[in-house]
């Protein structure tokens, strides 16, 4: 909390969209430098999902605790892109799953919309690195999985499964079998099963760190349009800066073990973006050279423990 | 494997990849004219020369049999004769000697098997859910599987006498274990992410079970499905022989006390091909079907 602490100060909320014209990848980037913008204090009543205080406390096998989140204060506009980069083990993949309820924090609050999460909703669907999917069901039931629980009419979940498929570009592939298709494919189709239940928020664990990059390329196109076309709420987990750069309207990185916030940026390139673009790859850059302290953490740790294993 | 992208490519020109699904996968897509005729298949020709290949192999072996037989290498009463050992099969089918051996062992098969099987699944689902069970049972499960099943006969004996419980209780102990084991297993090696997947689209409790963790625990209910049954197999043609009660053990033995090779080769023929066609008609098939389904990779 240090950082946040020297650099929290009353800088009012600003709207995100691109400024007509502009081409400064950082806000408030002045002489080629980047700013780092502040934690901003926006009152919780904008937020769409908002961390009060979370930690998360977990006994190791060995014994030892362990904090695996050290009170993170996080707050997510409504239609907001947001992004969390962090080294392996920083606890980012936890956080989602603090916000979809498939575990509990050990201390403070996640509210939805001012209201305390009690358990998993489908106003929240978590997209997962891969293997999501259900092997024993077809492309088209597993899109229908979440409305089945909801209890929707059967017209109801017909039609939007043929809805979201052909948003995903998957409408042949109704009645194939997830090993059947590629690894992308099968992304989308979790992209389809989430957004069919019609969540708020949009939680994406790494979604496309097992993908060749043609593929993932092509995924972020249509991650950015179905956003721009859905107005959902997203927040995306990854450990590559210049994918949270390309995607992101804000990217939060977290420190390395315990978990916290480090820093935020609000990037302010206009889209549709690029992976391989200038201003991409330089923002990306700045943010990396905040990051590599704590890679350089996660990493001594593992050498640490390779020597006592 | 091929990765995303030339897998992609060959869906959308089309091309036909080897293996069904493949093929139906691809006729789904619309994109490839279906060539109808099973001999361009290459799964059919191969699976033809296959069963070329074993048909030469049993022919030699049955050969090599009749020939040691007809050249009397050993005495006949030692070392019947193919034909022989057949006319003692047809024998016994004709007059329903041994289809009523087959049908007492059966009917032994699937009331001892069932209730491993019942009582397997709910001890197994309890060890795997809860810890104290899993740490002081689990270990004497697997110690108790050290066992041999037949062991447990002097015990059934002095508690049941020489009755049907007592060669059901022999059959309940030989399989009991390795189903309980199986489905503890296959409950914890469950990949977490099903559940988690399940409860994140928001079903739970008796839905979240029916829905999501039975079907993704069905390929490791099969396997121990079938384990069960290879155990439950051996226990019973063992009881029998000691029992001596009507069944293919008591054939088995009467073989032997009558001094009749071919009788007893014969019903070691039974016993073999009974356990065959049941392992590949029942489990074989429910494995390939979940493979096909689950797009496993071979034998799970």
């Amino acid at each position: 909390m240090s950082v946040n602490s020297n650099l929290a100060s009353s800088v009012p909320y600003l709207p995100t969209e691109p400024r007509n014209g502009s081409r400064t990848p950082v806000r408030g980037r002045a002489n080629g430098q980047a700013a780092i913008v502040p934690i901003r204090n926006f009152d919780s009543g904008a937020a769409k999902v908002c961390l009060q205080n979370v930690s998360l406390r977990y006994r190791t096998e060995t014994g030892t605790e362990l904090l695996a989140l050290d009170r993170i204060d996080l707050k997510v506009r409504q239609g907001e892109f947001l992004c969390i980069v962090g080294p392996s083990g920083c606890g980012k993949s936890t956080l989602l799953h603090l916000i979809a309820a498939l575990q509990k924090p050990t201390s403070g609050n996640i509210l939805i919309d001012d209201a305390s999460v009690t358990g998993p909703g489908t106003d929240r669907i978590l997209i997962f690195q891969e293997h999501g999917l259900f092997p024993w069901l077809t492309v088209g039931e597993n899109v229908e999985f979440g409305m089945k629980m909801k209890r929707l009419s059967k017209a109801e979940r017909e039609e939007r499964t043929r809805h979201y498929l052909r948003l995903v570009h998957l409408s042949q592939f109704k009645d194939s079998r997830p090993h059947q298709l590629s690894g992308g494919m099968r992304q989308r189709v979790a992209l389809a099963r989430a957004l069919a239940t019609e969540p708020d928020v949009l939680l994406m664990d790494e979604p496309f760190a097992a993908l060749d990059a043609q593929t993932r390329d092509l995924l972020h196109d249509e991650l950015e349009r179905i956003w721009a076309e859905t107005g959902r709420t997203i927040i995306f987990v990854t450990h590559n800066v210049r994918e949270a750069v390309r995607l992101g309207d804000r990217v939060v990185l977290l420190s390395f073990r315990p978990g916290r916030v480090k820093r935020e940026f609000e990037v302010e390139l206009p889209r549709p973006r690029h992976l391989e673009e200038v201003d991409v790859a330089r923002t990306a850059r700045e943010i990396l050279d905040n990051l590599r302290d704590e890679i350089n953490k996660s990493l001594e740790v593992e050498y640490a423990e390779e020597k006592h294993g | 494997m091929a990765s995303d992208v030339e897998k992609d490519a060959v869906y959308a020109s089309g091309e036909a990849q080897d293996g069904r699904d493949d093929r139906h996968f691809v006729a789904q897509a619309g994109s490839v004219i279906h060539v109808p005729s099973a001999l361009v298949n290459p799964s059919v020709r191969k699976t033809a020369e296959r069963i070329t290949r074993q048909v030469i192999f049993y022919a030699t072996l049955l050969g090599i049999w009749a020939l040691l037989a007809k050249l009397k290498v050993w005495p006949p009463y030692l070392f019947p004769a193919p034909w022989s050992v057949g006319e003692v099969l047809w024998d016994g089918l004709k007059d329903h000697s041994f289809l009523i051996g087959i049908a007492a062992t059966m009917k032994r098969m699937l009331i001892g098997y069932g209730l491993s099987v019942v009582l397997g699944m709910i001890l197994g689902l309890a060890l795997a859910s809860n810890k104290f069970l899993e740490e002081t049972m689990g270990g004497l499960m697997v110690s108790l599987q050290s066992l041999p099943s037949i062991c447990w006969v002097p015990l059934a004996i002095l508690w049941f006498g020489l009755t049907e419980r007592a060669i059901l209780f022999v059959v309940l102990m030989g399989s009991l274990l390795s189903v309980t084991i199986a489905m503890e297993d296959g409950r914890k090696q469950l990949p977490k992410i099903f559940s988690m997947a399940g409860r994140n689209l928001g079903a739970s409790g008796f839905r979240l079970f029916w829905h999501v963790l039975l079907p993704a625990s069905l390929p490791y209910i099969v396997s121990g499905l079938k384990q069960g049954w290879a155990f439950a197999w051996r226990s019973l043609i063992q009881a029998e022989m000691i029992f001596l009660t009507l069944g293919l053990g008591q054939l088995l033995m009467a073989g032997r006390d009558l001094n009749d090779m071919s009788q007893v080769i014969a019903v070691m023929i039974l016993i073999i091909a009974l356990g065959y066609l049941v392992d590949r008609l029942v489990f074989r098939t429910a494995e390939r079907l979940l493979q096909s389904r689950w797009g496993l990779a071979s034998s799970i």
